[in-house]
């Protein structure tokens, strides 16, 4: 196990120095910068002008030296400023870093305690009634793309209660509080518990076909024993891998959703940066989305292992 | 019974005045909420050159001079003294002194003089150490010769030449009086100010708060405890914000004309109202290269527009057709509607215009077995994208086929000024309504912001000749006169001038939207609300 681990730190490392390099060209591949959009947007271009804060920012130094300049800073910590407020990148990122973990989070959570229990569900009653509204629910959820559920949400929030729930950084009460995280996490979160119900079903499907099911009701076993403890502990695992790659896929999806809720994270912060060529921003916010997923991504691994012995003794 | 009723309406009577005058007597406290519709790149106004810096910074400053906050349309008799008591012309027409006050104190606690008159001013014309990382207006005080100081209160403009409109370019919202002792990279960030308002904070991204100024110059306002900016980008949540009550105001100017219609039917007391914005949507043209070297082809071109169609489609009919100035009546510079219809292409028979265009079309070499071939670049916003689209449908009708090529912001000005483009569609705001500011900005050999690299020396010297005019209506009539000339030059056709809108709670009093800028109009020192 300890080599596994081992094994595994190292594949992270050597991926996430690929993604420095490639997040680093990409940026500087994509024509303008941010001395571009700020004379673009007035309209007006003095050359020298120009050539005096690309110096002053740093841009016209050549690109090996500007990545060994932002890598070197970024293992002492110093993350450099923004081009656009000026201020520290760290200051500019730290806070909006909880917002989209607790809507992250909840999403999550949605998807997982809705998903799952309803995948189980529909899977134990397969052609019932049930079962063939929970398969359209699930259809639905995969079929609507989040910015289309989130403005309807909000729609109807106004008709029906004349409030809405977008962001407040200073909640009154906990009600209202639960409620701006809570809104956007479902709508955002809804599709993946459609996903994790569909592949919960199906994987329960297989299993509950298996040998061993039938031996454990043989037995005499209660049903909800063979549903929940035999069935679902190994329906569990591909599931798992879902709920993995669906955190990976969430910041796609949180940044619609923080948009149309107007949630201040990172995500929508990431699409602001990038409409600025804000590389200091831009750079180290994706960087800090690659650790997550990649982090993410060890601790799939990791519970596959401590799940399915197999996995580790085979890798 | 008659006396009981008489008693009553005497009642209701007295009620319903009180409560008039009560509502009519303003009332301090509250905090004005808005939304805004992006975030913007810095809190400098003199570093930018979009109102979404003017909207919520101008609060903080105050101008020597500045347009009546409560008359829509800005000119030349509506200006009022702000950090000047008064200002005085000398005799040849070459010097403005003000007369500052004496009671006038930075945000910060220090004393506002002379010096930090000449200071900003010094800093726009690039004559001093400190500098603007961007300085997008410089070419407005290029008549400026220096800025003097006559002790602490007391500053003039000694000019190279007379230039009345000066007085106008110094009373709009873009040319707020800056501290000396506050560098302009903290200017940026952290604004100091003499205005009613004093910098809170601004959250990229997140919000802008303001904070009354209790210290303010002008005794017993502003009304408001503070103004808060919320930063929306998507305009659907925006709106329905300002529906559901969490907002007092939409972000001014914003409000499309069908949004209008959503916002009335869903809030049937908010208060909304469409004014023009002095922003002209226009087609650039890159004349250096075929095809459009050919001025045959560019006058077909011009010839080929139906403006009213662009403003039904758009507006639902609320837009104006011009030239380079504003149209009237809210545009003081606009050409008379006779002189206007007989330019190539406004006339009202666009099939008749049509047909000349393809006679020109076939004298280039083009027809029905011919078309030409070409892109129409725009950026990527709808409110360039759209007009874009209703013009390559409209070219098609003088044989030229066109397909749309959308430029991303960061990409459209190098794109343009390396001349990687035929035709291109594009926006025009002009800050003052004054032709100095649209005549040299756009159309002055060699200036900044004229794309197309226009040069025409003739009427360059009527862009001096107009603006050392001081008899207003001779001025008007070379206005007029470049103005035609422009059009008939293909310059830079223009195809329409928008309206927009701007919606309130019927509690916020004392909002007044400018009809004919949407740069000076946003002081918000006597706003109040009626909660």
């Amino acid at each position: 196990m300890f080599a596994y681990i081992v094994r595994r730190l190292f594949l992270m490392l050597v991926t996430l120095f690929g993604i420095s390099v490639i997040i680093f060209v990409l940026l500087r591949v994509v024509p303008g910068n941010i001395v571009d959009i700020l004379f673009d947007a007035a309209g007006f271009v003095d050359p020298a002008d120009k050539a005096n804060l690309e110096r002053e920012l740093g841009l016209s130094q050549p690109i090996v030296i500007q990545y060994l300049h932002w890598i070197g800073g970024l293992l002492h910590g110093d993350l450099g400023y923004s081009y656009v407020s000026e201020k520290p990148a760290l200051e500019e990122i730290l806070p909006r870093i909880p917002i989209t973990a607790r809507l992250a989070g909840l999403a999550l959570l949605f998807s997982a305690s809705i998903g799952i229990p309803l995948g189980v569900i529909s899977a134990v009653h397969q052609g019932s009634k049930l079962d063939y509204a929970l398969r359209v629910v699930s259809l639905s959820g995969l079929s609507l793309p989040s910015f289309w559920l989130g403005l309807l949400i909000l729609m109807a929030s106004v008709s029906l209660f004349g409030t809405m729930p977008i962001f407040n950084p200073n909640p009154k009460t906990w009600l209202e509080a639960l409620t701006i995280y809570a809104v956007p996490a479902m709508a955002v979160g809804f599709r993946s518990a459609a996903l994790t119900m569909r592949i919960t079903r199906s994987s329960m499907l297989e299993i509950l076909r298996q040998d061993y099911i039938r031996t454990a009701r043989a037995k005499g076993a209660s049903e909800a024993s063979v549903n929940y403890h035999h069935a679902l502990k190994n329906a569990v695992l591909p599931v798992i891998t879902v709920i993995g790659i669906e955190a990976a896929f969430l910041i796609g999806g949180l940044i619609v959703t923080e948009t149309v809720f107007n949630i201040p994270g990172i995500a929508r912060f990431l699409v602001e940066a990038l409409r600025w060529r804000d590389y200091p921003i831009v750079q180290n916010l994706v960087m800090f989305i690659a650790v997550v997923v990649v982090v993410v991504n060890f601790i799939v691994d990791m519970l596959y292992a401590a799940i399915d012995p197999r996995i580790r003794f085979g890798d | 019974m008659r006396s009981v009723q008489a008693l009553a309406v005497a009642v209701l009577s007295v009620l319903t005045i009180s409560d008039v005058s009560r509502a009519a007597e303003p009332k301090s406290g509250g905090i004005f909420r808005i939304y805004h519709r992006d975030s913007p790149g810095s809190a400098s106004i003199h570093e930018g050159a979009t109102y979404s810096m003017n909207i919520p910074f101008m609060p903080i400053f105050n101008n020597l001079v500045i347009f009546d906050q409560h008359i829509a349309q800005n000119s030349a008799d509506t200006i009022r003294p702000e950090l000047a008591e008064s200002w005085a012309w000398s005799g040849d027409n070459k010097t403005l002194t003000f007369k500052l006050r004496k009671d006038v104190k930075w945000h910060d606690g220090k004393p506002f003089t002379a010096a930090d008159v000449k200071c900003t001013f010094d800093m726009l014309m690039g004559k001093s150490q400190q500098k603007f990382r961007q300085n997008p207006r410089k070419s407005w005080y290029d008549q400026v010769d220096e800025v003097t100081t006559n002790g602490d209160y007391e500053a003039s403009f000694k000019l190279k030449r007379p230039q009345p409109a000066l007085l106008s370019l110094l009373a709009s919202g873009y040319s707020p009086v800056y501290p000396c002792h506050v560098s302009p990279a903290e200017m940026r960030t952290k604004p100091v100010g003499t205005g009613p308002f004093k910098f809170v904070e601004f959250k990229a991204n997140e919000s802008i708060k303001l904070t009354k100024n209790p210290d303010y110059f002008k005794k017993g306002l502003p009304y408001l405890d503070g103004i808060e900016f919320t930063i929306i980008p998507n305009r659907s949540t925006a709106i329905l914000g300002f529906v559901s009550g969490k907002f007092d105001m939409t972000f001014p100017t914003e409000v499309s004309i069908p949004l209008l219609k959503d916002v009335k039917s869903q809030d049937p007391k908010a208060v909304c109202v469409v004014e023009p914005n002095n922003v002209s949507t226009n087609i650039i043209i890159n004349s250096s290269a075929p095809p459009f070297d050919n001025l045959d082809i560019r006058r077909a071109l011009a010839l080929a527009l139906d403006r009213k169609a662009f403003i039904q489609i758009m507006f639902e009919g609320q837009g104006d057709i011009g030239g380079t100035m504003e149209p009237a009546p809210d545009g003081l510079w606009a050409m008379p509607k006779d002189m206007l219809e007989q330019i190539p292409g406004y006339g009202p028979d666009i099939e008749k215009n049509r047909d000349e265009a393809r006679k020109l079309m076939q004298k280039a070499g083009y027809g029905p077995d011919k078309h030409l071939q070409i892109k129409v670049s725009t950026r990527n916003i709808a409110v360039y994208r759209d007009p874009a689209i209703i013009l390559i449908d409209q070219i098609k009708s003088i044989y030229i086929d066109a397909e749309l090529d959308v430029v991303d912001t960061a990409q459209w000005f190098p794109k343009i000024a390396r001349k990687d483009y035929s035709l291109g569609l594009n926006l025009t705001g002009n800050a003052v309504d004054e032709p100095d500011q649209s005549f040299y900005e756009n159309y002055a050999c060699g200036s900044e912001r004229n794309y197309t690299n226009y040069c025409n020396k003739d009427i360059e010297k009527l862009f001096d000749q107009q603006s050392e005019e001081t008899n207003l209506d001779k001025r008007k009539k070379l206005v007029w006169e470049i103005d035609k000339k422009l059009q008939e030059d293909v310059a830079r056709p223009i195809i329409f001038h928008a309206r927009t809108g701007t919606c309130w709670k019927p509690y916020v009093k004392n909002v007044t939207i400018m009809s004919n800028s949407s740069y000076n109009g946003y002081r918000y020192e006597d706003v109040w609300l009626d909660k």
